[in-house]
């Protein structure tokens, strides 16, 4: 499939890598030479240099015959002239980045249908929605929804001597009977899909899928509960940090900001008058106690600066602040931060670039009658959770599961059939209009019927 | 540096060089030339062991590799090309000497054409059709041979491309590397096959037409009779100038041509350029033979078909060009160094850089008449930034380094100034003919062992554009990465 980018910035990139790494046809378009060029020296892709709503440039990037144009720059409104450009000289679908917090109210509908966009998006939203849904669910280190909200996947680390240390699967079902399913366990840098006889150790991330009623009963059962987050503390005034803060507060939640730009709190003072606005250094250890690091249920690092994040993350862990989450947008540091034992770290670039992924495998699957409906990249991206409406040309219909014969490293986790959401055993049958949730590891689905053999 | 990966290509080119040499076998079988037959299979043997032995032993799953690492693979593979295919002759016995053999093949891959042969009308049919193939392979690059046929070898297939790939900007038609080799293999294909229909309808025979459409489309040179292509037809002349012309020009532009877009094409600053020196240079040569061939009809005829065989670098020629007047040598001797287009099979410093340079002179006149202008050397209609620039200064500065350095490693030969400095132009550009001892009539035969090595490199250097050659030979380059 035919793919234009514009804008090869952090999240250009990381959409492009996703996209090429899918086995796309991508051309990549930048203003600025050398950012193209480095482009061109890593990844295999046609590279024009050049202004992305300029039609000559478009033109070269041959946007006529591409499937999905994505206008990711820095700028939104080159983003909207850049996708409104294209969709009129033949892209089929378009994305275009629009943050400014302006056009991200009513007006977006307005515009979106206007311009024809396929869908906007908004990555400090979308990270702060994520960061909002873990803090509301702290044990976890990270949660994505199926559609509904219905069924969840949430991901677990299992602390030191946790009471699952050598427990097989099979064993932990007949212990706490409750409607779960572990689906992946990331030990090291080896990620399982596990079947019953699978015996988890202490350190391992586990990812479990199951609506939320039966995850609360779950932590409950494993004591891992934890109260949501009511006193949180954000360093730096960053977008993110202000769709967080208005969500926080919106659900009642005492938010402390601190940043040390002083025109930058005086405008977030303005906005949210019920947060408490700190302008000072938030490297300073001494600030961050005086402002109450020490009773704080949970610390965000979400400064500009990935490195300044994990450090004063560390701090922060150190103070024994129950939930610790800094934003990391580089691969290399986050992998990095996750053997410093940060282990929640949020990454607004692959959230958008999951997205843009999946809105590529969808338009790419649109013959295939099995749409899907989600796609999330879990335990750093090893494994993926696609979520496919079941249409009734599925091969697999009506059959018990233990019957169909799956290909190896496939798990059939959830199916939501209406409003209820079921986790399968072996005599359940997957009904066409159902939901179906799989769980992959090494290989790319377009549609459900590739999980057969 | 990514040794492991280097080695693995490397492996992987020995396989393709043994599928390479099946086809002149076939051709032996076809003619019943079995000591040829037996020389090219244990050729093949050879070739596929060695290939297959480095290439499992080098598995590696780190494919990661940079500009260095594509210099590497490119060059390391040039050279193997050219060692395994000298084989054959030397195992059939047909060229005994294996640095004969040697200057051959590399002057073969690299679409040279210069030949050490004292009698080529005496060699079998399968050596004279494998001379011609490694022309045809050469032209549009080994690697970018093995990129269409071998899928996903790395994603950064880019650095091979560039070092193998003629000219000072390398683009792709299209996302992915692989596709575009394909592209690229496919228009060759299709005008090699059209030139071949159209020789075959002429007065040769398929054999000939086969072995002379390689000379031509790969812009090599090798022919099959003594006077080269002097005793065909008026008609078969005439098909082979064009065609050399056409396989001269940057392939991209016939990309955008089957996609639709003949604006961009005539707008091309480096097209009109060739097109323009090649018709002032069959004018003024025209007018100055003249009184050698009398009608008017005969030396533009000798002069369109020798002036596209030495622009494009392909070294046929239809008579012996060593006897013109000479205004019409000099003015060779300049189209040798000019070349063809960036992005065909020819060889020489490229019509584009040439452009480039005289635009940089003019500008630094300009500058030196008012010291604090701002100016821009515009190319393609795009203004070209300050690295393409200097790096197309520094080339031309190594291209006359090199030259200058070959000379005079090879001075001592007894045949002269004229006969050396042309055979360094004409190894270098990888034309193929000279002038004097090494005109279209006579051969680099008598040349000692010594100077035929030093061709060899030469014509390599020329092929490859320098750097890549220069780049891994420097132990710098191979310093192991933990």
């Amino acid at each position: 499939m035919k793919i234009v980018i514009v804008g090869c910035g952090k999240i250009g990139t990381s959409i492009l890598e996703n996209l090429v790494g899918e086995g796309n046809d991508v051309v990549a378009i930048d203003i600025s030479p050398s950012v193209i060029d480095e482009i061109g020296n890593v990844y295999d892709v046609m590279c024009v240099c050049g202004n992305g709503a300029d039609t000559e440039t478009l033109e070269e990037a041959g946007v006529s015959k591409a499937e999905l144009f994505v206008a990711v720059t820095d700028s939104d409104e080159l983003n909207m002239l850049a996708c409104f450009v294209a969709e009129k000289m033949g892209a089929k679908h378009t994305i275009a980045r629009i943050r400014k917090p302006e056009y991200n109210d009513k007006s977006l509908d307005f515009m979106s249908k206007q311009l024809n966009l396929t869908v906007s998006v908004n990555p400090e939203w979308m990270a702060a929605r994520e960061l909002f849904n873990i803090l509301k669910l702290p044990a976890a280190v990270n949660i994505e929804n199926f559609s509904g909200g219905n069924l969840e996947m949430v991901e677990i680390r299992l602390k030191q001597d946790s009471i699952l240390d050598g427990l097989s699967l099979i064993e932990l079902r007949r212990k706490y009977k409750a409607q779960y399913l572990v689906c992946a366990v990331q030990r090291g840098n080896e990620v399982y899909i596990p079947d019953g006889n699978f015996v988890l150790k202490s350190g391992d991330k586990i990812g479990v899928t199951a609506s939320s009623v039966e995850i609360q009963k779950l932590l409950k059962m494993l004591n891992l509960v934890q109260k949501s987050a009511r006193n949180v503390m954000i360093l730096g005034a960053s977008r993110i940090s202000f769709y967080l803060a208005k969500r926080l507060i919106n659900s009642g939640s005492n938010v402390v900001i601190i940043d040390n730009d002083e025109k930058v709190c005086k405008k977030f003072a303005d906005e949210l008058p019920e947060a408490v606005i700190i302008c000072g250094d938030g490297a300073e250890q001494e600030l961050l106690l005086e402002e109450g690091l020490g009773t704080t249920d949970a610390f965000v690092a979400l400064t500009g600066k990935d490195e300044l994040n994990i450090l004063i993350s560390i701090f922060a862990s150190s103070q024994n602040v129950p939930k610790v989450i800094s934003k990391v947008n580089r691969n290399e540091l986050a992998s990095m931060a996750d053997k410093l034992g940060l282990d929640c770290i949020v990454s607004p670039k692959h959230i958008v670039s999951n997205l843009v992924a999946r809105y590529a495998r969808a338009i790419k699957n649109s013959q295939g009658a099995n749409s899907i409906e989600s796609l999330y990249k879990l335990m750093d991206g090893s494994v993926e959770a696609l979520e496919f409406n079941v249409s009734k040309d599925f091969k697999g219909l009506k059959t018990p599961l233990k019957d169909l014969t799956l290909k190896p490293n496939i798990l059939i986790a959830g199916i939501i059939r209406g409003r209820k959401s079921l986790i399968p055993g072996g005599n359940d049958e997957i009904l066409s209009g159902d939901r179906v949730v799989v769980i992959v590891s090494g290989q790319r689905l377009l549609d459900l019927d590739d999980i057969l053999r | 540096m990514n040794r492991k990966m280097v080695f693995y290509m490397f492996g992987r080119i020995g396989q393709i060089a043994a599928l390479l040499l099946l086809l002149p076998a076939v051709v032996a079988l076809i003619y019943s030339e079995y000591r040829q037959l037996w020389s090219f299979l244990i050729a093949v043997a050879i070739s596929f062991v060695i290939g297959t032995v480095i290439s499992s032993v080098c598995r590696t799953t780190n494919k990661v590799i940079y500009a260095k690492e594509g210099f590497a693979i490119v060059s390391l593979a040039w050279l193997c090309m050219s060692a395994v295919g000298a084989l054959p002759f030397v195992l059939s016995g047909e060229v005994p000497s294996y640095v004969d053999a040697f200057f051959e093949t590399v002057s073969g891959f690299t679409t040279t054409g210069a030949s050490i042969l004292p009698d080529v009308e005496s060699m079998s049919y399968s050596m004279l059709f494998w001379r011609s193939f490694t022309h045809w392979v050469g032209g549009m690059g080994v690697l970018v041979f093995v990129m269409a046929i071998v899928s996903s070898m790395t994603d950064r297939s880019i650095h091979i491309m560039r070092a193998e790939m003629p000219g000072p900007v390398v683009g792709k038609l299209v996302p992915r590397g692989r596709d575009t080799a394909k592209i690229l293999y496919l228009i060759y294909i299709v005008m090699t096959v059209v030139q071949i229909i159209l020789l075959w309808a002429g007065d040769m025979n398929l054999f000939e037409s086969i072995v002379h459409t390689f000379g031509s489309a790969g812009t090599g040179g090798f022919g099959i009779k003594s006077d080269s292509i002097g005793g065909y037809s008026s008609y078969s002349q005439i098909v082979i100038a064009v065609f050399m012309l056409l396989f001269g020009i940057n392939f991209n532009l016939y990309f955008l041509i089957i996609i639709g877009r003949f604006k961009a094409v005539l707008k091309s600053t480096e097209l009109w350029t060739y097109l323009g020196i090649a018709a002032t240079a069959v004018c003024v040569i025209t007018f100055n033979i003249h009184s050698i061939y009398g009608s008017i009809g005969e030396s533009l005829k000798n002069a369109f078909f020798q002036t596209s065989s030495i622009i494009t670098t392909t070294g046929y020629s239809s008579v012996d060009f060593n006897l013109w007047p000479s205004l019409s040598k000099a003015i060779l001797m300049l189209l040798m160094c000019f070349g063809s287009c960036a992005g065909s099979t020819a060889g020489g410093l490229k019509i584009s850089r040439v452009v480039i340079l005289f635009k940089l002179i003019l500008v630094e006149i300009k500058r030196m008449l008012h010291p604090r202008a701002v100016t821009s050397v515009k190319f393609e209609d795009k203004a070209v930034d300050k690295q393409t620039l200097n790096s197309v200064a520094v080339y031309f500065a190594v291209y006359i380094l090199c030259i200058i350095a070959t000379f005079l490693l090879v001075c001592f030969e007894p045949f002269g100034f004229e006969s050396n400095f042309s055979a360094v132009i004409a190894t270098f550009n990888n034309i193929g003919p000279g002038f004097g001892e090494v005109g279209p009539m006579g051969g680099f035969g008598n040349y000692t062992d010594f100077s035929k090595i030093v061709f060899s490199f030469s014509m390599l250097l020329g092929r490859l554009e320098i750097f890549p050659l220069i780049i891994a030979l420097s132990p710098t380059t191979w310093q192991k990465s933990r």
